[in-house]
């Protein structure tokens, strides 16, 4: 196997690695290198931190093994590589009537990507997380060789497989259940949300199979909280083709994404659907993949990079949610990228995000100011009894996160089983010491 | 390519990352696709993903460029292939300089995987694309042909032999209306060049396929992909021997 040396970041661009990377185009080129130098495997790296890094050792990009091995047409069933993109499987499926029955934000991300972080989508309130629809997982561990899990086989596996931040293996393909659509299209009502209490009531009231929201995170007094509902259902009908993606050529210089630009911006966007919100067709990427079409996007935060902090806090606890926008909104730091979400209980593994509540995600621009702001927005969702996404976490502390999952405990003893001599450990998990049980 | 003119697509060397592309783009158009290579495994998943994919239909079939007796059942299979018969050849090898500098006898496999088996598929294939009086044969060559070069001249002339009989094969064809494709891709993101130093202004296997297939229809005869190779391969071949012969380019 060919190794290359490669500088890479996750997707926040904050923190780095230097790797020896190996490709390889055929699975016993993957068992073959990974029974020699057993090494952990990325994708993407579309996660924001360091999840997909290992500084100073080895990686195994997957990125060449994403083909599809089966598609049952009457069950929905597929079978894929692990490097296969949810994009592509939206692509291609969706005209034929059949989606991943959860899709991330980006469809750059890959199943196996999805799988390890147990992703979870717009419509987590009514269909869980990306693992809840993995039939079986063929997973290779440090000794090369294949072996097939799945959530009744080897369960406990299985459950520290899937949320498990590859730590039990690399992910060689998956089977997964797709849920039917209607088409490739989508019908999506905008719906403004003139504060904070009306943004939860909307969001409460929801009953939409699809549901996102945008809020601004700068607004204060009595327009904080506002933002824009989304809500969408596919549909069968004909749209012109994409416009070509475009690309971000160069780190943008750091007034970019400066208070005044961000506070402007954002009252345009809001003011952009009508008091009475509106409907509209769109192409069914540009609902569930909006920013995949400016490639390299993160190029907008310069090159300081940029973290962005996701928690999710449970139902009982909005006046914590409430305070955290008004912390934000005060501070000043916030970037236009900004979700609210309501989450159902769903979660495939012990290491999974989600819990019935509230999920805010925020971008900051990376400035020491943001770091002790997104350091206060964790004690607070610590205090709430809520949890902070590792998908997206480049600042927290282990102590801090362990008290959160709850099930971390048993996900270690299961990944020191699967992998004692510690050979798919990442940054993440090193920065976080997650497979100390304590 | 559609149901009402159905295509299919013998794809050799299919393991390789380009083919690999290449295949699935012929698939999405609903072309049915026969892979011939040497890892028949590798090469089931990658039918299946045509499969999925929409292709009409997607088989497998061993094909091993040093071993001529793998041809006929495929021309075999290819005279019953349904619609417009085509052809994509991405055979090939590249080893180390170096390692043919030290090992003489390699030159003979070079030149086998790069020329003389995947020509003599093509000999074979010739006579039933005259007959249908269609189809295009696309030879995937190297701008490593242009000129010989301290860094991979055996390589280079091996592939350089092959776009001369491709140029050929496209003189005869052509009165037929069959025709061929001469493809020069300079630097491609592959397995073969994983790792290797020196590499700039790589394409990824996904571009190097749409610009074949945009060849194919527009029936060029000399594609050099990215298409600044074209310009880049000109100024090599241009510097005077003398000057040349000095360099390590």
């Amino acid at each position: 196997m060919n190794w290359k040396s490669e500088t890479n970041t996750g997707w926040g661009r904050v923190l780095q690695a230097e790797e020896s990377v190996a490709r390889p185009e055929r699975q016993p080129t993957l068992a073959a290198t990974l029974g020699e130098t057993p090494a952990p495997a990325a994708g993407l790296r579309r996660s924001y931190g360091d999840a997909p890094l290992n500084d100073g050792g080895r990686v195994i990009d997957m990125t060449r093994l994403d083909r599809i091995l089966g598609f049952d047409p009457q069950s929905g069933v597929i079978e894929v590589e692990g490097g296969c993109t949810i994009g592509e499987l939206a692509r291609l499926f969706a005209p034929r009537g059949w989606l991943p029955a959860v899709m991330p934000g980006t469809g750059f991300a890959t199943i196996a990507g999805c799988i390890a972080n147990d992703v979870h989508g717009k419509n987590h309130h009514h269909m869980g997380s990306f693992g809840q629809h993995v039939k079986s997982i063929t997973l290779i561990g440090s000794d090369g060789k294949p072996r097939v899990i799945g959530p009744r086989r080897s369960g406990a596996l299985f459950r520290a497989t899937v949320g498990g931040l590859g730590q039990t293996g690399v992910i060689a393909s998956a089977k997964l259940q797709m849920i039917p659509c209607k088409g490739d299209v989508m019908m999506v009502t905008e719906r403004r949300a003139e504060n904070f209490e009306q943004f939860l009531e909307l969001l409460d009231g929801s009953s939409a199979t699809y549901t996102v929201g945008w809020i601004d995170a700068t607004a204060r007094g009595e327009a904080l909280g506002r933002g824009i509902l989304e809500e969408g259902e596919t549909g069968s009908g004909l749209m012109p083709r994409p416009r070509k993606a475009r690309r971000v050529p160069v780190n943008a210089p750091h007034f970019a994404l400066s208070k005044p630009v961000v506070r402007l911006f954002n009252r345009a966007y809001f003011a952009r659907v009508p008091a009475q919100g509106r409907t509209s067709v769109r192409r069914i990427g540009q609902f569930f993949f909006p920013l995949d079409r400016i490639h390299d996007w993160n190029r907008l935060y310069g090159r300081r990079g940029f973290h962005q902090f996701q928690c999710v806090v449970p139902i009982a606890a909005a006046d914590t949610l409430r305070e955290m926008i008004e912390t934000i909104a005060n501070s000043g730091l916030a970037s236009p990228l900004a979700v609210l979400k309501r989450m159902g209980p769903g979660r495939g593994g012990m290491l999974s995000f989600p819990m019935e509540g509230y999920t805010l995600a925020v971008d900051f621009p990376n400035r020491p100011q943001a770091r002790l702001l997104i350091a206060r927005l964790e004690e607070m969702t610590a205090t709430a009894g809520g949890r902070i996404y590792l998908a997206k976490d480049s600042l927290a502390t282990g102590t801090r996160v362990k008290a959160m999952y709850e099930e971390h405990p048993a996900w270690s003893a299961e990944v020191a089983k699967a992998d004692p001599a510690g050979h798919f450990t990442t940054d993440l998990v090193r920065r976080l010491d997650l497979r100390n049980p304590a | 390519m559609n149901s009402t003119r159905p295509e299919t697509w013998i794809i050799l060397g299919a393991t390789s990352s380009m083919a690999r592309a290449f295949a699935r783009k012929v698939a999405e158009a609903g072309a049915t696709v026969i892979l011939a290579g040497r890892d028949i495994d590798d090469m089931k998943r990658t039918a299946a993903d045509c499969r999925a994919r929409g292709a009409d239909a997607a088989e497998v079939m061993k094909c091993d460029a040093r071993r001529p007796e793998t041809f006929a059942p495929l021309i075999a299979r290819a005279d019953r292939a349904p619609g417009t018969l085509n052809a994509a050849v991405f055979i090939g090898a590249m080893p180390a300089q170096t390692e043919i500098d030290t090992d003489p006898a390699l030159l003979r496999s070079v030149v086998t995987d790069n020329f003389t088996g995947p020509a003599e598929f093509l000999q074979r294939l010739a006579p039933l694309l005259e007959e249908r009086g269609a189809g295009t044969i696309v030879g995937v060559g190297s701008v490593a042909g242009d000129r010989g070069r301290i860094g991979n001249y055996v390589y280079g002339a091996a592939k350089a032999g092959f776009a001369t009989h491709l140029s050929g094969l496209r003189n005869r064809l052509g009165r037929s209306g069959a025709h061929v494709l001469t493809v020069k891709p300079g630097f491609v993101d592959t397995a073969m060049t994983w790792g290797i130093e020196g590499m700039f202004l790589v394409a990824s296997p996904e571009k190097i396929a749409d610009d074949i297939l945009k060849a194919v229809r527009r029936r060029r005869n000399i594609l050099y992909t990215p298409f600044f190779w074209r310009y880049i391969m000109a100024i090599i071949r241009a510097i005077p021997e003398p000057i040349f012969k000095k360099l390590s380019v």
